[in-house]
């Protein structure tokens, strides 16, 4: 064949010498680098016991916040819909009631507040959009499941756990989302 | 009357020995899929199956009871009869390699000489030789009978790589048995436990070490171990002659070719490595110290421990190297080992005789 560049280079590829050719010296080398390796450590991460550390940007599923005193701090302000490439977030806007003010921080708040997680992409820019700290990205990942609409997330399953009532679970949450937020702005600085 | 109560009881020893081998054969297997997936988990830095029971150790019985719920599936197109018989003549072929192998020296059990060997014909070796070219027709059946161009493709090549390597395996016996002057196996070993250190430099395979080494390839090539594997490459024939096959058919081929690593391990130890002779000891001033069960107890573990160092060999070479190509293994097989195994009846006949004259 007529080579396509000047570039070609012929191999010429040389005959086997008569220790190559008794085939077993050679694949006795192989036996012992073989033999060599079970003395080496394991690349396996044994899964559920052993996790590898996350990346400090890494993105979960969504959490919704609130604030110290366990109020919800969206305010539908829709921000975060109008962000989304996948349009995955889907809200509803309510009013806040007299009586209502040690569960909402501001005068309007999500009555509805639902992501499909089949649809979103774990961009983060949600997270970015907000100006009110309410959503963030966690660590978890979803869970599989078998049906479709069990992967569409109402507010009960983004909110984060209320302050006043489980304030340990809370604080875990909590703490895990400060936790990121400083290596993030390590990671940012470095 | 005494004739018949002890033929009676003859029976009944050999039956009884004959199930504990059997039983001890399967379970072997058994464990030998599961150290095979070890080892290579192990050798590629992996750990290998370790989830179910302590160190993974309940894996073979999971393995089998997935397999034995399988769907069983017979194809429309195959030949029914014949598509069944296969698995059934490489199983049977398998076990009954084992009887004329021995296990031991003999036991003394209730006044009675049992000797560990289930049958000790003076044509142990042509018998072995018999069975292990029958146990081809197993997997040629089953390629052929699936009705599967590659499973028929698989049978073929498995047929004439078989063939190819039987020749110099018989050639390599030839040469041992100028050394031994007996085919009984049980004969070998007692001939072997003479040697100079305890029996260990009587070992067959210090007088014939080429005779062993085409030997060991040439078993490699009938067990159709890597890297002679090429009757089941999984890369290029998806499974070879047990491709149509499911549920326990399949597990009755598969288990057939551990049973056979077993016993060729077993044979390879007894020709060539002693059998159950354990060197550096002699035998009989320890049967006259700890009594004769004991030594023929440890005996059976010593040959038990070649074995498995024989399994390992296999699993070892298995991770390491690749798959011969086809007409690399019939070159090998007729070009390199057949003159080598010639050369080496030769050189050793001629040594026997001059030694002998």
């Amino acid at each position: 064949m007529q080579p396509l560049t000047n570039r070609v280079k012929v191999l010429e590829p040389k005959p086997l010498n008569f220790m190559e050719r008794l085939y077993l010296p050679n694949i006795l080398m192989g036996m012992v680098i073989t033999f060599k390796h079970i003395f080496k450590k394991k690349a396996t991460i044994q899964y559920p016991e052993q996790k590898r550390p996350f990346s400090s940007v890494f993105r979960g599923l969504h959490v919704l916040n609130r604030d110290e005193e366990g109020r919800e701090r969206c305010t539908a302000c829709g921000l975060c819909a109008v962000a989304c490439p996948a349009e995955a977030i889907t809200m509803e806007a309510a009013e806040r009631k007299n009586g209502e003010e040690h569960l909402y921080r501001e005068e309007k708040y999500a009555a509805r507040y639902e992501i499909n997680m089949l649809r979103c992409i774990f961009c983060g820019l949600c997270e970015e959009a907000c100006p009110k700290d309410a959503i963030y990205l966690s660590e978890t990942f979803a869970p599989a499941n078998f049906s479709r609409k069990s992967f569409i997330y109402g507010k009960p399953d983004l909110l984060i756990p209320d302050p006043v009532d489980a304030p340990e679970d809370f604080a875990r949450a909590k703490g895990l989302i400060e936790d990121r937020k400083q290596k993030a702005s390590k990671t940012l600085t470095a | 009357m005494e004739f018949l109560s002890t033929d009676i009881s003859l029976i009944l020893e050999k039956f009884s020995i004959i199930v504990i081998v059997v039983l001890a054969l399967l379970g072997i297997a058994l464990y030998t899929t599961f150290a095979e997936r070890k080892v290579a988990g192990i050798m590629q830095d992996r750990y290998g199956p370790n989830r179910a029971g302590p160190f993974g150790l309940l894996q073979p019985l999971a393995d089998g009871i997935k397999l034995l719920f399988k769907e069983e599936l017979i194809p429309l197109a195959s030949n029914r009869i014949l598509f069944i018989l296969g698995p059934f003549i490489a199983m049977f072929t398998a076990l009954i390699t084992s009887a004329v192998v021995p296990w031991g020296s003999q036991l003394e059990i209730f006044d009675r000489t049992v000797s560990l060997t289930i049958a000790k014909p003076d044509i142990g070796i042509l018998y072995v030789f018999a069975v292990v070219s029958i146990g081809v027709f197993g997997m040629m059946i089953g390629g052929w009978a699936s009705n599967n161009k590659f499973s028929l493709l698989a049978a073929i090549r498995g047929a004439s790589q078989v063939i190819s390597y039987e020749l110099a395996m018989g050639l390599s016996i030839i040469a041992l048995l100028f050394v031994t002057g007996t085919m009984n196996l049980g004969e070998i070993v007692t001939q072997q436990m003479g040697g100079g250190l305890g029996g260990f430099l009587g070992w067959n395979v210090f007088t014939q070490p080429l005779g062993f080494l085409i030997f060991l390839v040439c078993v490699f090539a009938e067990c159709n171990r890597t890297p002679f594997d090429l009757p089941e490459a999984e890369s290029e024939l998806n499974m070879g002659y047990h491709q149509e096959y499911s549920s326990l058919k399949l597990g009755f081929f598969l288990f057939s070719e551990y049973i056979n690593m077993i016993v060729s391990s077993a044979v390879m130890a007894t020709l060539y490595f002693g059998g159950y002779d354990i060197p550096f000891v002699n035998e009989t001033s320890l049967s006259a110290a700890w009594g004769n069960n004991v030594v023929a107890i440890l005996g059976i573990l010593m040959l038990l421990a070649k074995i498995v160092f024989f399994l390992f060999l296999f699993m070892w070479v298995r991770w390491t190297i690749p798959r011969f190509r086809y007409d690399q293994l019939m070159d090998l097989g007729w070009r390199k080992m057949i003159p080598l195994a010639l050369a080496n009846m030769l050189i050793t006949g001629v040594i026997t005789l001059w030694l002998n004259k």
